[in-house]
């Protein structure tokens, strides 16, 4: 199905930062690839390396304390990792756009949102301020904000969160990047208007085919959006398969987890309710993770083997991949 | 009712209003009145956990913080235990204060960072004289164990601990003054997924433990369902529909719960696309003046003509199921239903 030429593809991805406990490794052996008009899901617990994985591929890693040890970022063949500095600038809002959990720290309360839309055009397509201001109001349109000539002379506190939501999509899709890159983009929204922003994603994403990666902690999320999902943990993919896949026949114990631990809404509840199955613990500290699987100490399946030595990607279906030593074909499991 | 502690409900609360008056800015700006709370009348059953759910700004932590007369009631009644708690004051009102304790969503900000966490336990204690001071260390040391802390982690400060810890201290500091009624104002939401199941299970177990009634914030339909006894709803300051958890759920009936319902995200909605689905435009609106008629009416894709005018009553059209929509008959057939079997 995905055999087209990848758009985005992101090799064995290294990221390691200093801190005063010692060397956290951030990232490891990340990797994803993205096709055209596709949403990929990232999806894991806080800490587990999200939005290091969507801050590599701008490369906006704060370095140091940062470093990038290994891997490539390829954007249509080009490896972004080796590319200049002036390069990344163009790229960045371009080719490849972000939008950010909480758009005030974003956009820039002293400038009208108008002229932020417009800075970005003009940046990128050398439009006349004129011409910037228009495809400005054109894109405010095209996110539903209601009288957008007025609008666009407002100033992000006028606004509130989804409407602010909107302008930062707005923004982000202005120059018609082919990958749009949200983190946890609703996550201060209430239900009503994420509903309201995933729409407007998806109709987007219909009409101009932008590949989306889309960051969330919540499963509902992914699996409303994407098409294909990344589950990581501890700054390693542990699972990825096609959407469905992964609901309805998750392998890794930490993908189950996931999904079990969170109170499912149904049409009709039953009168009973169970306990909701639990992931003991917490994620570990990223600078003293051992030679062994990092979810070891709160796996209830975890074996020496496990503490040993960390599993590789194994194939448990078609295009479905999970690290995990429960299974290793060759193996004792 | 004067009589305490014997009637099936821990907290009745009726007509309760909340208003905030806003000071004029300038010239253009003229002052206004925030309706936070706009007349809400709901019963909380001993022993049970009951709900409150709605968009932001819709007045629930108003609600709740009213309950414990942390925020000035405007007007209505709020009796705890039988007991009338509007008109309470000096000793009496802090007696009926120890038997409501809250917990907060964030906790890392409402846990004292220069307190050690045994010391941020206590306090409640000793500020409200529960028990006799040499025993109030055992106290403690009990409800560390009780919220899945080890004693020896009373010595700790707040940072040291993990956001599901922190929130662990927070439930055992409610638990200090043994309330009857502890309010959760989204306790799980500042949390991973992973921990806020940790915590909701710890809630439930420390309920059937301790014989607790939980007045439950939540925007997250999920957990309101999976936690949640009775449930109200919320639309700007008001009650528009309130039942049990099965019948709310298995038949919401006030477009508006409707569409809270319908927003949450999961795979089903992706496979039904854009059909089968009514989004609300728009966002949730100010409180400050609110629209005569039905408040919801103009984000309400059903609205006739009326609902601009009239207010529609909370009613009962169902047993313990009320619910204020001009379009809700007596035959429970709700607007969005209708809707849908005509096209
Ligand atoms: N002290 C205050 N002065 C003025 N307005 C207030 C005050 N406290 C609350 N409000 C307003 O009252 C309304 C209800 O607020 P409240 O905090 O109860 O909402 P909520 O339902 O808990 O929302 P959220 O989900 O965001 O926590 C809001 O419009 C809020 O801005
Ligand atoms: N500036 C930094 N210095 C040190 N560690 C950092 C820095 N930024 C992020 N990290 C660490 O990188 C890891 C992954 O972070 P992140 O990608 O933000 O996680 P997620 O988005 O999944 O919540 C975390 O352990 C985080 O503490
Ligand atoms: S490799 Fe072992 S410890 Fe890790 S998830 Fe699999 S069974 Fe659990
Ligand atoms: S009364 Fe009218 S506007 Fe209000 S919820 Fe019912 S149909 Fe909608
Ligand atoms: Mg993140
Ligand atoms: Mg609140």
């Amino acid at each position: 199905m995905d055999a087209a030429a990848p758009l985005l593809e992101v090799e064995d991805l290294e990221v390691e930062f200093r801190t005063r406990h010692g060397t956290a490794r951030v990232l490891d052996g990340v990797a994803l690839s993205l096709q055209p008009g596709r949403t990929l899901g990232i999806v894991g617990e806080s800490g587990c390396g999200k939005s290091m994985t969507a801050l590599s591929i701008m490369r906006l890693v704060p370095v140091p304390p940062g470093r990038i040890g290994a891997g490539a970022v390829r954007l249509k063949g080009e490896d972004l990792l080796q590319a200049s500095e002036k390069r990344m600038r163009e790229v960045r809002g371009k080719d490849i756009s972000m939008i950010f959990q909480e758009p005030m720290t974003s956009l820039n309360p002293v400038y009208s949102i108008g002229d932020q839309i417009a800075e970005t055009v003009r940046l990128h397509e050398g439009l006349s301020r004129r011409d910037s201001l228009d495809r400005a109001i054109e894109m405010l349109k095209a996110v539903h904000i209601p009288a957008a000539e007025r609008r666009v002379r407002e100033f992000p506190h006028q606004m509130s969160g989804g409407m602010r939501q909107r302008v930062m999509i707005a923004m982000a899709l202005a120059c018609r990047p082919s990958v749009l890159i949200a983190d946890e983009p609703t996550t201060a929204l209430d239900v009503t208007v994420q509903a309201q922003v995933f729409d407007l994603l998806k109709e987007l994403q219909e009409k101009t085919g932008t590949a989306i990666i889309l960051i969330s902690h919540d499963m509902g999320a992914i699996a409303e959006m994407a098409d294909r999902v990344m589950v990581m943990y501890a700054g390693r993919i542990v699972e990825e398969a096609a959407t469905d896949e992964i609901l309805e026949s998750p392998r890794h114990p930490y993908t189950r987890g996931l999904i079990s631990c969170v109170p499912h809404m149904e049409d009709e509840p039953p009168p009973e309710r169970a306990a909701l199955t639990e992931i003991p613990g917490v994620v570990p500290a990223l600078t003293d993770l051992g030679a062994g699987c990092s979810f070891a100490p709160r796996c209830a399946h975890t074996t020496d083997l496990c503490r040993r030595a960390a599993p590789q990607p194994f194939a448990v279906g078609e295009n479905h991949r999970t690290a995990c030593w429960l299974y290793d074909e060759a193996g004792a499991a | 009712m004067t009589a305490s502690g014997n009637s099936d409900y821990l907290l009745e609360v009726q007509d309760l209003k909340v208003h905030f008056r806003l000071p004029r800015r300038n010239m253009l700006t003229p002052g206004g009145t925030v309706h936070a709370v706009d007349g809400i009348s709901y019963r909380v059953r001993r022993g049970s956990t009951f709900g409150i759910v709605g968009e932001s700004g819709s007045g629930k932590t108003t609600a709740a913080l009213a309950a414990m007369r942390l925020v000035p009631v405007t007007d209505g009644s709020i009796s705890l235990d039988g007991v009338e708690m509007t008109t309470l004051t000096g000793d009496a009102l802090r007696e009926m204060r120890r038997k409501i304790q809250i917990v907060f969503q964030d906790p890392y900000s409402s846990l004292n960072p220069r307190m050690r966490a045994g010391a941020i336990v206590r306090e409640p204690m000793d500020l409200m004289e529960v028990g006799e001071p040499v025993e109030r260390d055992g106290r403690v040391a009990e409800l560390f164990r009780r919220v899945g802390l080890r004693p020896e982690q009373e010595a700790l400060f707040p940072h040291q601990f993990s956001g599901g810890q922190r929130q662990r201290i927070g439930v055992a500091r409610a638990l200090a003054t043994q309330p009857e009624l502890i309010v959760c104002d989204e306790p799980v939401s500042a949390l991973d997924v992973a921990i806020q199941a940790q915590i909701l299970n710890l809630l439930r177990e420390l309920q059937n433990g301790f014989g607790l009634t939980y007045l439950f914030i939540s925007h997250d339909l999920g957990v309101v369902q999976h936690i949640c006894d009775d449930i109200a709803v919320m639309y700007l300051g008001e009650i528009v529909e309130q039942s049990d958890r099965v019948s709310l759920f298995t038949l919401p009936l006030h477009p508006y719960t409707w569409a809270l319902i319908s927003a949450v995200p999961s795979a089903r909605r992706r496979e039904r696309g854009k059909d089968g689905r009514v989004r609300l435009q728009g966002d949730p609106p100010n409180p400050i003046d609110p629209p005569p008629g039905c408040r919801f009416a103009p984000r309400c894709p059903f609205a006739v003509d009326r609902c601009h005018r009239d207010k529609p009553a909370l009613r009962e059209v169902r047993e313990g199921h009320l619910v204020s929509c001009h379009l809700v008959g007596d035959d429970c057939v709700p607007p969005h239903a209708a809707a849908a079997s005509v096209s």
